[in-house]
Order: structure tokens, then C-alpha cells, then sequence
């Protein structure tokens, strides 16, 4: 087997040991409750009220519990020097780079899985395929993108910060853009160099919220141009955030 | 991992073209992606109050003006106020009263109400507008007087509706007990039953309004007295 794919292996067992099954079981227990008590608030769309909520808070949580994992295990490694002795094996930079981006991918697949069963119950099982499909990217995006900033700060909390603003700032970009080209105050510079400023941004964002929609589930499968260009952006991404990842690891001295 | 960094020239030639060319794919295909836009006809219905409080996590009052800002963002892509007209105003209605509801003392809501989407040239949706402007008054008069003050202004000079605009005053007149609220609103009926000509019921109000003593100032109580000479005198001078 390849090194790259043993290290992702281990990767995978690092993960399936490490506690982070139960945590996404405790996520799915936490959407369906939340699903189901809301069900009964509602007086009418109760299918598709669970649905929705289930989604977006699996999706969260799903983002969530990966990043977190990718972070503590990228540093921790880091601090008891296994990285150094990993990379003492005749193993290259990228390949350990790119094994562990490959396993912390697989996990995240595992996540996108998982988070999709409970959904089974209020949408169509086309729905809910594409919808897991767009998480399964969706959440490769995540660990890429954890897996730099760990690297990179070399410490948990400010990688997962970091994570998180990326991935806050991916998710509103749009209302955000759109909040800067409607406002009611007369044009003016301040007003227009803020604009730039938010699309200059947006340029360097994935657009998120055009990935693993609540709307799929609720009103039919997405368009195939649609869903094709939502996963080629995270698809995309992914590998930007792999290749600065990798640019980043190859320059440190280790 | 210890501190430092390698010369540039440690970083493989692929991985400097994989990073050029990601960078330059993920510039290029947000760049030829059409910017977000919304149309008049995209606005969804309103949450409700209880919904959008929540959804603030305990902070009704950010929440609140974050969604106007949402709001505000419905047809003004172009900077063109025009297009207010294809809002449906009944949904834009339910969105202020549901934003209003969730900060009752903001003024946002009122202020784009009365100031924007009652300013079109539609008069069935200026009407709408004044109406929830009205009912949100009923509801806080010493806060929200002046948004119906405007509101009268509207109806009088826009919609040409003096009985409407004169019940809008009277509502400010009657209802509101805040000594601060400034003469003028009280008085906008007295003004408004001179334009309908209702000469007598103005100098009745005009009259009662003097002998009260509420007014202190000698400039304006000056000002009041030559209104009320002048009805006077055209009331003489009426056949």
C-alpha cells in the first residue's frame, strides 16, 4: 500500500478511536430530538420543518466536530514530534501532507454519511444522496482548510478560530454582498470602497452557501449544472488550500 | 514543530504551480460568477416575531436592524427607488411588523416605512404603508408620533386624502400625553381643517387650543393669534 494511504488509514483509526463516533452520534441524537420537538410546535410543513433543521444543524455540527478533530490531532502530533518522525520514514512532505488531508477527507465522508440516515426519514432518498454528496466535499473543504491553519499556527484554538471564520465568512458572503449593493444610504466613496472591499474579499471565498442546501431535501434534487458547479468550487478549494498548505509545510523547518 | 522557515526554493515546482493555477481558478470563477442579486419578487414571506427573537440568540435589538438591513436589500439593486413598486407591499408589511415586534423601539422599521416605501407613486400601496404606520402609532403614541406626523404629510400632499390626513393628526392630537412632543404636531389638524375649508371647527380648535395656556411661547402664541384673526375674518367674509 502506498505511504499516503497508510498514513490516511491511520488516520482513519486515529479518528475512529479518538472518540469522534460518538461525538457525531451524539450530533445525530441532538438534530433528531431537536427535529422532533420542534414537529410538535408546528401546525403545518412539520416533515419538512424537521428536515430542514435536522440538516442544517448536522451540517454544522458535521464541520464542527471535524475541525475540531483535525486541529488536535495535527497539533498534537506536532508537539510529541511524531510529524518528525514520520517524516524520518522514506515518506516525502506532500506525501504526509496529502495522507493526512486524504484520511481527515475519508473521516468526513464517514460524518457525511452518518449525518445522512436521519434525513432518510423526512426527504426523498435522491435528495438526501446529492445533499450528503455536497457535505462529503463540503466538509473535505473543512479539514483542508483546518489541516493549514494547524499547520501553519501550530496551535488548537487559533486553527479552529481561524476555521471558523473562513468558514462563517463562506457560508454569509452572499448576504453580504448583498447587503453592500442595497443600502439606502446615498452613494458615496466610503460606500463604494466598502463594496470593493466585500467582493474583493468574496473572490477569494468559496461560495458555501451554494453547496448542501436544506432546499434539495425540501424541493427536489438541484439542477445537474447546479450541483456539478457547486461541488467543482469546494473540489476546487479544496485543492487551493491543499497546494498553500503544502507550500506552507514544505518552507518550515522541522 | 520548531520555528523558521525554509528558502523558497525548498517548496517542489509542482506544488508553486498547483498553488498559481488553484489561485488563479478560484479568482477567475468567482470573477465570472453573476454578483447575488434579489428581485422584487424573491422577498419571502415574513417570519414571525417570536421566530425571528429566537433566532437572536437573546439579541432582539441586533437581530432586528440586521434584518432591515436583509430587507432593505429586496429591489435596490440598482440604487433605483422605482422598483419599490413591484415589492408586494403585503409582504413587506408583514417584514416591518414582524422586525417591529421584534424591537419594538427601534425606529428603523417606521423610518423606511414612512420615509421609503410609502414614498411611491402607487396610492393603494402609500395607503398600505400609512395604514401599518397608523396601527404602529396606536400602539406607542408618545414614541411613534412623528412617523404619523409624516404620514399625515403624505396623505395630504401625496394622496390628497385631507380626511385621512386630518384623522392621522387628530389620532397625534388626542392620543399622545408626552409633554415634550413639540406644538406643531398637535396642531396639524387645526391646518389640515383649513385646507378642507372647514373654517369654523378650525377656529374652535384653534380657540380652545390658546385659551388652554399651553402655549408659552409669546412668538408662537403671536403667530396662533393672527391664524385665529384670519379664520376669523374669513369666516366673516363667507357668504
Amino acid at each position: 500500500m502506498p505511504p499516503a494511504l497508510l498514513l490516511a488509514r491511520s488516520t482513519l483509526t486515529e479518528a475512529r478511536r479518538g472518540g469522534l463516533p460518538w461525538l457525531a452520534l451524539g450530533c445525530l441524537a441532538l438534530a433528531f430530538g431537536l427535529a422532533a420537538f420542534l414537529s410538535q410546535v408546528a401546525v403545518t410543513e412539520s416533515r419538512a420543518l424537521q428536515a430542514a433543521v435536522a440538516a442544517a444543524v448536522l451540517r454544522a455540527g458535521a464541520a464542527f466536530l471535524l475541525a475540531a478533530h483535525v486541529a488536535a490531532s495535527v497539533v498534537r502530533e506536532a508537539n510529541d514530534k511524531v510529524t518528525e518522525l514520520a517524516l524520518a520514514l522514506p515518506l516525502s512532505r506532500s506525501q504526509y501532507y496529502l495522507g493526512k488531508l486524504a484520511g481527515f477527507g475519508a473521516c468526513g465522508a464517514c460524518l457525511a454519511a452518518a449525518s445522512c440516515a436521519p434525513l432518510l426519514l423526512w426527504a426523498a432518498p435522491g435528495g438526501v444522496a446529492l445533499w450528503g454528496v455536497s457535505l462529503a466535499f463540503e466538509l473535505l473543504l473543512v479539514a483542508a482548510a483546518c489541516l493549514f491553519f494547524a499547520i501553519t499556527l501550530a496551535s488548537v484554538v487559533p486553527a479552529l478560530a481561524a476555521t471558523a471564520g473562513l468558514y462563517l465568512l463562506a457560508r454569509s458572503m452572499a448576504g453580504i454582498q448583498l447587503l453592500a449593493r442595497g443600502p439606502l444610504a446615498e452613494e458615496s466613496l466610503a460606500q463604494s470602497v466598502a463594496r470593493g472591499a466585500v467582493d474583493a474579499v468574496a473572490l477569494l471565498l468559496p461560495r458555501l452557501d451554494a453547496a448542501t442546501r436544506a432546499d434539495w431535501l425540501l424541493y427536489g434534487s438541484p439542477a445537474p449544472a447546479e450541483f456539478g458547479a457547486a461541488l467543482g468550487a469546494l473540489l476546487l478549494y479544496s485543492g487551493l488550500l491543499a497546494a498553500a498548505g503544502l507550500f506552507d509545510f514544505h518552507r518550515r523547518n522541522l | 514543530m520548531s520555528g523558521g522557515q525554509r528558502a523558497l526554493r525548498a517548496v517542489p515546482g509542482w506544488i508553486w504551480a498547483a498553488l498559481l493555477a488553484g489561485f488563479a481558478a478560484q479568482v477567475g470563477l468567482q470573477a465570472l460568477r453573476p454578483p447575488p442579486a434579489t428581485a422584487a419578487e424573491d422577498l419571502p414571506p415574513a417570519p414571525r416575531a417570536q421566530a425571528l427573537r429566537a433566532a437572536s440568540l437573546g439579541e432582539p435589538a441586533a437581530l432586528a436592524r440586521l434584518a432591515m438591513l436583509y430587507l432593505q436589500a429586496y429591489d435596490l439593486g440598482a440604487g433605483n427607488a422605482l422598483p419599490y413598486q413591484r415589492l408586494d407591499y403585503a409582504r413587506l408589511v408583514q417584514w416591518l411588523r414582524a422586525i417591529l415586534d421584534t424591537d419594538p423601539r427601534s425606529e428603523y422599521p417606521l423610518f423606511a416605512a414612512a420615509r421609503v416605501y410609502a414614498e411611491v407613486d402607487d396610492p393603494a400601496r402609500c395607503r398600505e404603508m400609512l395604514a401599518f404606520i397608523h396601527q404602529a402609532f396606536l400602539e406607542d403614541p408618545n414614541r411613534r408620533w412623528q412617523w404619523l406626523a409624516h404620514a399625515a404629510l403624505l396623505a395630504k400632499h401625496r394622496l390628497r386624502d385631507l380626511a385621512l390626513a386630518r384623522r392621522y393628526a387628530a389620532d397625534i392630537e388626542r392620543l399622545t400625553t408626552d409633554p415634550s412632543i413639540p406644538l406643531w404636531a398637535k396642531q396639524m389638524e387645526i391646518f389640515i381643517l383649513e385646507d378642507m375649508n372647514e373654517l369654523e371647527a378650525a377656529k374652535i380648535m384653534l380657540g380652545g387650543l390658546l385659551a388652554t395656556g399651553r402655549i408659552t411661547d409669546p412668538q408662537e402664541r403671536r403667530f396662533l393669534q393672527g391664524r385665529l384673526e384670519e379664520l376669523e375674518r374669513r369666516l366673516a367674509s363667507k357668504p
